[in-house]
């Protein structure tokens, strides 16, 4: 009785905060989170020792770094009613373009910090060019966006093993550990990287006029057009981006794991991000999208992963596992199903009453 | 007096905080022809909703044949005698025609499609309406009035005893006006109820039998034709005098020394438009008429950089210009209300505000953004300046009536101060209120400088709002009038007799 009182009195707070469009992502990741407490009551502990901050969450953000990087850049692309699956391909492009680099100059006696800029802006050099190749195959030469990053999805990982000489690259050079695996003011590097994108991003549509266009796009982008707005720049731009950040988290996953493996870096990592995008509330169809949303999206499904892992299970059913999972997030932020969910939950009670 | 079909009473719909329909009431007779008529939200488009099963009525009842119905989807609805054809036709274009008549109720044989039987029974179908059409041919390569006779079709071939016509004939030029008149009164004659909603008042005269007058959601009353006049009429949709003629101000006639905004010399493209000559001065209209086809959405699309120009050339203010992309148009202060509201004109997604400022934000690029304060500003200021009804601005456009939408299309266009405004039909689709409302305000902005193009279908709408009158003919330049000619020079010239 107690509990219906204070009902009565918490809805409108409680309404406005679940009208929210970040509402229902971030209450999935923290129902998640919870649930791992209780197979491991120690599971939410933050620990700083020797000047670093250490605990599962510090690990769920980091591991899920290069997936937010991909997520962001896909969360502009489907907002302008575009696709692109070539992610996975390019990230392991970024990666052994890097490797590469490295191999060569520090097999030539370089030493020092060169080698690592020269291996990032190579690796982000080709991963923007992959973005703009994506792009171009869109805007100009009109394929269906799909079916445009499909070829690099599908060949990108034949020009990784050009470039990879068809071996798996290791990386013999401690500074270019420090991208995927260093720590700045007790943090992750990877998460100042996540961070630095997030807001520039955030600034360059909030501030400028970009987002508003990107919406119109998204929306309609024949009405876009004739209003005035440069729709076809706009879009080759974002596909370009998407490469950019495909080639950042390239960076970040080969530097983790000091190698790059053309075959396997970043494989199905685009359904991840698209799956990040969805979980997230952006429209599949364009227009309505949302980057903090897409950012929560790709921690749940490292969270996710994490979780499967922490609660053993079988590692051949796994994915079955993950896959239930996301149908019930997925499902859960459907309104659809809410009303249906509530309508199940509500008629008992009053039968009761 | 024949026998009442389908009687609604008192039906009521709200959607959120708008009441659409309150209490209204409809009555269709056997083998008559009704027009359904009201100005954009009076709930026409409600009620024909509630009727066909896309909406359920809150409150109110659906006889049909003394029967009460209560259809819960457009099926249903079919099944029970009532077919819809809409005004953007609801076939799937990519399929034949004889696909599309059947498409949900093949006919089978041994668990299989008879496609033999499905042509056909298309071709008897077709007959009755007198079409002699190959049924094999996808839909998409027919014209939009044959794909409306096919809807029509579909509905006859369902067995329908009430079918409702939903502005059919706002993409339609004469001809295929007079050809879909012509099969409706053949349906009436086989007792056939047909609602007809249209906006042109002189349709409803000539091929309707009954007149029901919808005004803000309630029923205004059940006329016949004969005992209303056009001007009752009007008053009876909009509720308060409109001066039906009005428009150009012949006392204040546009200069004829104003300086020349706009000039195309031998402007035109292959396969669109042969090439055109046409020059537009500061403070003037200038009228653009023409059939269907006769190339006036190519001119529009020419001078806008919609589609690049093949020959001739295009100058703004006396410099050269070359078109590339819209935006090289806007940037040089051109500005287009286009023909289709909903794929080329407003964002229905986007909010009120933000298609207002739209364009006027792409003229000044993405890095230039207008502040807040002055986006409000400006929103506030053209809602009410065109009196476009919306909630607030912060309202998506898409929740909008059809002629709120073509006013926040212009607010747009005029937010950005252009030196011309090239309208193509824009007031096709939109209650005669909304109608006077954007031409008065064009008229006063052409008088303040603004140079004009009103291309429109309406050949009355010409000479009383024109300074002048051009004319197309087969993709050229037939003639020019002045401003005020007889509207029969204007048909005349327009369908190139004498």
């Amino acid at each position: 009785m107690q509990d219906m009182a204070a009902d009565t009195s918490r809805p409108s707070i409680l309404r406005r905060a679940f009208g929210h469009p970040l509402a229902w992502p971030l209450l999935a990741l923290a129902l998640l989170l919870v649930a791992n407490c209780v197979f491991n009551p120690g599971f939410l502990a933050l620990e700083w020792r020797d000047g670093r901050l250490y605990g599962n969450l510090v690990d769920i953000a980091n591991r899920a770094a290069p997936l937010i990087l991909v997520s962001l850049g896909m969360t502009l692309v489907i907002a302008v009613r575009g696709l692109d699956i070539s992610v996975g391909a390019v990230l392991a492009i970024a990666a052994t373009v890097a490797a590469w680099t490295i191999t060569r100059m520090t097999a030539g006696g370089a030493t020092g910090l060169g080698p690592l800029f020269a291996a990032i802006a190579a690796a982000l050099a080709a991963a923007t060019l992959c973005g703009l190749w994506n792009g171009l195959l869109v805007v100009k030469v009109g394929m269906q966006p799909i079916i445009a990053t499909l070829i690099l999805m599908v060949a990108g990982r034949g020009v990784a093993q050009l470039v990879s000489d068809g071996q798996i690259l290791t990386i013999y050079y401690a500074p270019y550990a420090f991208l995927g695996g260093g720590f700045l003011l007790g943090l992750p590097f990877a998460l100042f990287v996540v961070a630095a994108v997030f807001v520039v991003l955030k600034l360059l549509l909030d501030r400028t006029a970009l987002g508003l266009f990107v919406r119109a796009i998204g929306h309609n982008p024949l009405a876009a057009h004739v209003a005035g707005v440069r729709a076809r720049a706009i879009t080759l731009s974002l596909y370009v981006f998407s490469g950019f950040c495909a080639g950042l988290a390239g960076l970040l996953v080969s530097s983790n794991v000091a190698s790059a493996d053309a075959n396997n870096a970043g494989q199905l990592l685009e359904l991840d991000a698209i799956l990040a995008v969805a979980l997230g509330g952006s429209a599949l169809t364009g227009g309505r999208f949302s980057l903090a949303g897409s950012l929560v999206g790709a921690l749940i499904i490292q969270a996710l992963t994490t979780t499967i892992y922490a609660i053993g299970v079988p590692p051949q059913v796994n994915l079955v596992v993950k896959a239930l999972l996301v149908l019930a997030v997925l499902l859960l932020q459907t309104p659809e199903f809410r009303a249906r969910l509530r309508a199940l939950v509500t008629r008992p009670l009053r039968g009761g009453a | 007096m024949s026998a009442v079909v389908l009687h609604a009473q008192g039906l009521s719909k709200r959607f959120g905080a708008t009441r659409a329909l309150d209490g209204a009431s409809l009555c269709l007779r056997a083998g008559e022809i009704h027009a359904l008529m009201g100005q954009n939200g009076a709930g026409k488009s409600t009620l024909i909703k509630l009727l066909t099963g896309v909406e359920r009525p809150d409150a109110g009842s659906v006889t049909l044949d003394g029967r009460v119905i209560a259809p819960a989807t457009p099926l249903e609805a079919q099944h029970e005698g009532i077919s819809t054809v809409y005004q953007e036709v609801n076939l799937c274009p990519n399929l034949s025609i004889a696909e599309n008549l059947f498409a949900g109720r093949y006919p089978r044989r041994f668990g299989l499609i008879d496609w033999k039987r499905v042509r056909r029974e298309a071709r008897a179908l077709l007959a009755e309406l007198h079409l002699d059409l190959d049924v094999d041919m996808p839909l998409s390569s027919c014209p939009v009035a044959i794909q409306q006779m096919v809807a029509i079709a579909r509905a006859l071939g369902v067995s329908a005893k009430v079918l409702v016509l939903d502005e059919p004939t706002s993409s339609l030029d004469e001809g295929e006006v007079r050809e879909l008149f012509a099969v409706m009164r053949r349906l009436r004659e086989r007792g056939m109820a047909i609602l007809f909603v249209t906006h042109f008042l002189d349709q409803v005269y000539e091929v309707s039998d009954r007149i029901t007058v919808l005004r803000n959601g309630a029923l205004v009353g059940e006329y016949l034709p004969s005992e209303l006049p056009q001007a009752a009429l009007v008053r009876a949709m909009v509720g308060r005098e409109v001066e039906l003629a009005g428009g150009r101000d012949a006392a204040a006639p546009a200069p004829v020394d104003a300086p020349v905004v706009v000039e195309a010399r031998g402007l035109g493209r292959r396969g669109s438009l042969h090439p055109v000559d046409l020059q537009l001065r500061a403070g003037e209209v200038l009228a653009l008429g023409g059939l269907l086809g006769a190339g006036r959405t190519e001119l529009a699309r020419l001078l806008f950089g919609l589609d690049r120009a093949g020959s001739g050339e295009l100058r703004v203010d006396g410099v050269p210009v070359e078109l590339h992309h819209p935006a090289d148009a806007v940037a040089r202060g051109l500005a287009l209300c286009p023909e289709e509201r909903k794929t080329e004109g407003i964002v229905a997604g986007l909010s009120v505000r933000e298609n207002i400022i739209l364009a006027l934000q792409a003229r000044r690029g993405w890095l230039r953004a207008l502040s807040r304060a002055t986006q409000v500003k400006l929103a506030d200021q053209y809602v009410a300046l065109l009196g476009i009804r919306t909630a607030d601005i912060e309202t998506p456009v898409g929740a909008l009536s059809g002629g709120n939408q073509q006013k926040v299309v212009l607010a747009r266009w005029l937010a950005t101060q252009p030196k011309l405004l090239i309208l193509d039909e824009p007031t096709r689709g939109i209650d005669v209120a909304a109608k006077q409302e954007i031409m008065a305000e064009v008229l006063r902005l052409a008088r303040e400088g603004m140079a004009v193009l009103f291309i429109s279908a309406e050949i009355e709408e010409l000479p009383r709002l024109g300074d002048r009158i051009a004319v197309l003919r087969e993709r050229r330049l037939a003639g020019e009038l002045p401003g005020g000619s007889d509207g029969d020079q204007v048909l005349e010239l327009i369908a190139g007799q004498g």
